[in-house]
């Protein structure tokens, strides 16, 4: 456990880990920008440049390991002004619109912006251009305000193990794209709009539907499959306008692109509320008869009566064996252990699957 | 009685195939050579038989075609040769006996050399680079020879050690302790890595080795790799070296035939081979991590050190990377001993050095020399001073990382100290001259629209502050420069200089810093002036005919491609402000300097 100080504070900490989460143990906290704490460091948006005793240049703490008795200072006139400097530079190629960034209010870069009183910028000049055509269907992609941390690029990497995107070009004109400029074509799960750090990435469903501070948070549980992944949904008056998922939750805040982006059955009007059953309406005129099927509302216990008796009377009838069940992938293990005992034990057969065996 | 072939006297012509000779003729020169002496054949039965060698880069590209030939102990040196003048030379010199006096060499031919310590460049101008048995007549491959047999690898790394080289790729660090760092590095696998991604501009020194002499690499290679416990070694060679990179796989081929490359060599159980990677002439991919990202098959972004690559480099392993100009010094290390090296050069800086000197200098080409030479004897002595002798300003040392050097500062000795004290560097090892015809913010502009383009993109201050000095250098040389843009100029580039993740940008901001420190005065001009001293900025410039010069020959209306000059002929022209477009077609094409350019 090697023994570092940090701002006069001195701390044991575990082999290995860097400056950064050396002071984050600390409660020192170092602005960042690129950092992310489940991904590889990445070192480049040099926002969190400390002074190591020893070391004549500064160093960033996302990368540098700590060593015996190293004795870091975190923040100093000269580190301070290296941050405004790096931040002006970041703002003088981004627009200038957070009135309408869907992101405002929730945007690392806005807060540090706040944070450093930036409202003069020394370095005004060209700022990249771009126009936007990306046509998925369901990530939103304004690269002009993209700082190019290389978050989205490493959790598409590193965790999606997909690498949809990477960097491209070179020096200014450096961009974050899908192989040849392309749409974006892989699997949206949007685990890059999860780790964006500013209004670059977002979801084209929340689009104008309410922004961060305006909603309410409520954890639940996905529904689409076995996992569990625990969602949070972003209620805005009645209506869910995103998902996201916490850090510290058994799917580690990462989701699929069902779980991030099918919530929008919960307000749709075609939902099924209330359990339907389904009858034959006959109409007879003069020459022929027409039968139309129709559905009809009903309530749970005449719907869970009505199927009781139907499998009753077929198992009556024609046998247990005539039942097989087909269970799913998307029910739960528990869920799963009731149906097949279900239909062992109430039904009486051994026709029981699963859809995963296919 | 006819003479058997054995018997004739035996007659050398050894051409230059580097790639200024390429590029000069020098495949043309030869095939001509062979046409002329068959051709005589055909009449006269000739004394002697022609035997052709090619060689790689001599240094002096400006004079290429060179062309040597030896007879007997007599060589003769021909330079600027052509393919048209070889009939004349077999006819006249190798026929007759008579050289060609207006094609031999002349004294600056002597002047350019006379100075110089050929030590790399020696074997690279005389021997057949596609041969290496030719390597082998010069001594090479004697030095893995006597390290397996009679070192072990800390001798080797002890004698590079005293030896005091020091890395040619730029930063100057000590090649022996970079070693042994890597060998005490613990783990079982070990790489090292050539890096022949040489990208300054106007810089071809490894270029040249590589073409020149292959086989002094692919043993330095050996070396190290016997020193540092590696068995696998790889060549980052830029694809744009497509003569290079043909003369390494055929030196590595060549060497796999004798047995010096591959398993157990010299029966030592040292196993050693060698494999290429090509680049795709990122600039950022001479930075050691990004070249380390490039080999692994990532986008050649540099990576944040520490980890150091001697401890966690390629695919995480211990790496030592190295410079062509540096791996091909150890073979002679070795051969001549650590004394012998370090008693060369000066100070800290020990050995010769190779630069290409470009620019405004008369002499032009590869030159190799001690460490510690003065810049003056650089310029003046092997370069042969200014072209059309105008005055002197600035060498520009280093390539984009490094800085200008002034006139008052000549006396300053090449070495990697005394360099670093007047704000540059040896760095790789380019030197551009510069004369009183070039605006230094202009100099400063084009070093930073290359190292604009290329950074990789992947830490700001690089990515988007050298944009912004670009930009403020540019609306400088545009005449929109304000008040205060120097010193927003001087912050910036202090911020760049400490923020940026990797030597690029580290030192990026080094052309602006000297030109400033030198020649502060060209930027207030300027800025202050909307002048450009040097008249190469052409917003700032006003072109206008001199009434009483003018002699209404019509020369400048019919060079001007704007249409911008009027007058009837036989009287004073007048050139339209609104339409002129400052091309300087009317200056250039005057004959009686009626044309002001101010």
């Amino acid at each position: 456990m090697p023994k570092v100080t940090i701002d006069g504070k001195t701390v044991n900490v575990p082999e290995g880990i860097t400056v950064l989460d050396a002071a984050k143990r600390l409660h020192i906290s170092i602005p960042t920008l690129c950092h992310h704490p489940k991904l590889t460091p990445f070192g480049g948006c040099r926002l969190c440049l400390i002074e190591i005793k020893g070391i004549p240049r500064p160093v960033t703490s996302c990368t540098t390991p700590v060593s015996e008795g190293m004795e870091v200072t975190t923040t100093s006139p000269n580190l301070e002004s290296l941050r405004k400097t790096v931040l002006e530079l970041i703002l003088s190629d981004h627009p200038n619109d957070c009135m309408v960034c869907e992101r405002a209010g929730d945007c690392t870069l806005q807060e540090l912006a706040y944070f450093y009183g930036i409202r003069e910028n020394r370095f005004e000049g060209e700022r990249r251009i771009y126009t936007k055509r990306d046509g998925n269907p369901f990530i939103e992609r304004d690269m002009e305000k993209c700082i190019l941390c290389g978050r989205c690029v490493k959790v598409c990497d590193e965790v999606e193990g997909v690498g949809a995107i990477d960097f491209a070009y070179r020096g200014f004109k450096s961009k974050i794209c899908p192989p040849y400029e392309k749409d974006l074509d892989c699997e949206f799960c949007g685990q890059c709009i999860a780790v964006c750090p500013t209004g670059a990435l977002t979801g084209k469903s929340w689009k104008q539907k309410g922004r961060q501070k305006e909603v309410r948070e409520v954890d639940t549980t996905c529904g689409y499959c076995g996992c569990g992944c625990n969602l949070t949904l972003h209620v805005h008056g009645n209506e869910v306008i995103r998902v996201d998922s916490k850090a510290d939750t058994i799917n580690e805040g990462w989701l699929c692109v069902k779980g991030r982006f099918g919530y929008n059955f919960i307000s749709s009007h075609d939902r099924l509320k209330k359990p339907l059953i389904r009858i034959t309406l006959k109409t007879r005129d003069a020459s022929r008869v027409t039968r139309n099927e129709v559905f009809r509302e009903a309530s749970w216990d005449e719907a869970l009566d009505y199927i009781a008796e139907r499998l009753k009377s077929i198992r009556d009838k024609h046998g247990p064996d005539s039942f097989a069940g087909l269970s799913s992938a998307r029910a739960t293990n528990e869920e799963n252990y009731l149906f097949q005992k279900f239909v062992r034990a109430v039904i009486g057969t051994n026709n029981i699957d699963h859809c995963a065996r296919y | 009685m006819e003479q058997s072939e054995e018997n004739k006297k035996k007659v050398v012509v050894r051409v230059c195939i580097g790639t200024g000779g390429l590029a000069a003729g020098g495949k043309e020169v030869i095939e001509a050579f062979k046409k002329a002496i068959t051709d005589f054949c055909v009449d006269i039965e000739l004394d002697f038989t022609c035997h052709y060698q090619k060689v790689g880069c001599r240094g002096f590209c400006a004079r290429d075609v060179l062309v040597d030939v030896v007879d007997g102990d007599t060589s003769v040196t021909y330079q600027g040769i052509k393919p048209d003048i070889a009939k004349r030379i077999v006819e006249e010199h190798l026929i007759k006996g008579e050289p060609v006096k207006e094609w031999l060499i002349d004294a600056s031919y002597y002047a350019f050399h006379a100075k110089q310590l050929k030590i790399l460049l020696k074997d690279c101008g005389t021997i057949d680079p596609e041969d290496i048995q030719a390597y082998i007549n010069v001594g090479g491959y004697s030095g893995i020879k006597k390290i397996v047999s009679a070192m072990t690898p800390e001798d080797v790394i002890n004698e590079i050690k005293a030896s005091a080289i020091r890395g040619r790729g730029g930063a100057g660090f000590p090649t022996g302790v970079k070693w042994e760092a890597c060998r005490k590095a613990p783990g079982d696998v070990r790489y090292i890595v050539c890096n022949a991604d040489e990208g300054d501009p106007g810089a071809f020194m490894d270029r040249s080795i590589i073409e020149g002499n292959p086989h002094s690499v692919v043993e330095g290679l050996m070396i190290a790799a016997y020193a540092i416990g590696a068995s696998l070694g790889y060549v980052y060679i830029r694809a744009e070296y497509p003569a290079a990179v043909d003369r390494l796989k055929l030196a590595i081929a060549q060497a796999h035939e004798l047995g010096y490359l591959g398993n157990n060599l010299f029966g030592s159980g040292f196993h050693f081979d060698v494999r290429i990677k090509l680049g795709a002439g990122a600039f950022v991919c001479g930075e050691e991590t990004a070249l380390i990202a490039s080999i692994e098959g990532e986008r050649g972004m540099p990576r944040a050190k520490p980890p150091f690559p001697v401890h966690k480099g390629l695919w995480g392993k211990p790496t030592v990377i190295n410079n062509v100009e540096t791996l091909s010094n150890i073979p002679y290390i070795i051969r001549n001993g650590a004394a012998w090296y370090s008693a060369i050069g000066t100070g800290k800086s020990k050995g010769t050095k190779v630069f290409a000197l470009t620019g405004k200098v008369k002499n032009t080409g590869l030159i190799e020399v001690p460490m510690g030479i003065r810049l003056g004897e650089i310029i003046y002595d092997i370069g042969g001073g200014i072209i059309g002798n105008k005055q002197f300003k600035a060498v520009q040392t280093g390539g984009p990382s490094g800085g200008c050097i002034p006139a008052e500062l000549l006396d300053t000795p090449v070495d990697f100290e005394s360099l670093g004290r007047v704000g540059s560097i040896i760095g790789s090892g380019g030197m551009v001259v510069l004369d009183e015809t070039d605006c230094m913010v202009n100099i400063a502009k084009f070093f930073l629209e290359f190292t604009q383009a290329e950074s990789c993109g992947k830490c700001v201050p690089c990515r988007i502050g050298t944009k912004r000095l670009l930009e403020i250098l540019d609306r400088i040389t545009r005449g929109l420069g304000k008040e205060g843009d120097i010193e927003l100029l001087e912050t910036l580039c202090a911020d760049v200089k400490a923020a940026s993740l990797c030597g690029l940008g580290q030192t990026a901001p080094n052309p602006i810093l000297s030109t400033l420190k030198y020649f502060r005065g060209e930027y207030e001009a300027h800025i202050r002036e909307k002048k450009c001293p040097a008249k190469v900025c052409k917003d700032l410039l006003t072109y206008s005919i001199i009434e009483e010069v003018c002699t209404g020959c019509g020369a400048c209306r019919r060079a001007c491609p704007a249409g911008a000059i009027a007058g009837d002929k036989k009287k004073p022209h007048r050139i339209d402000p609104e339409k002129c477009i400052k091309c300087g077609a009317c200056f250039d094409v005057c004959k009686f300097a009626s044309v002001s350019r101010e």
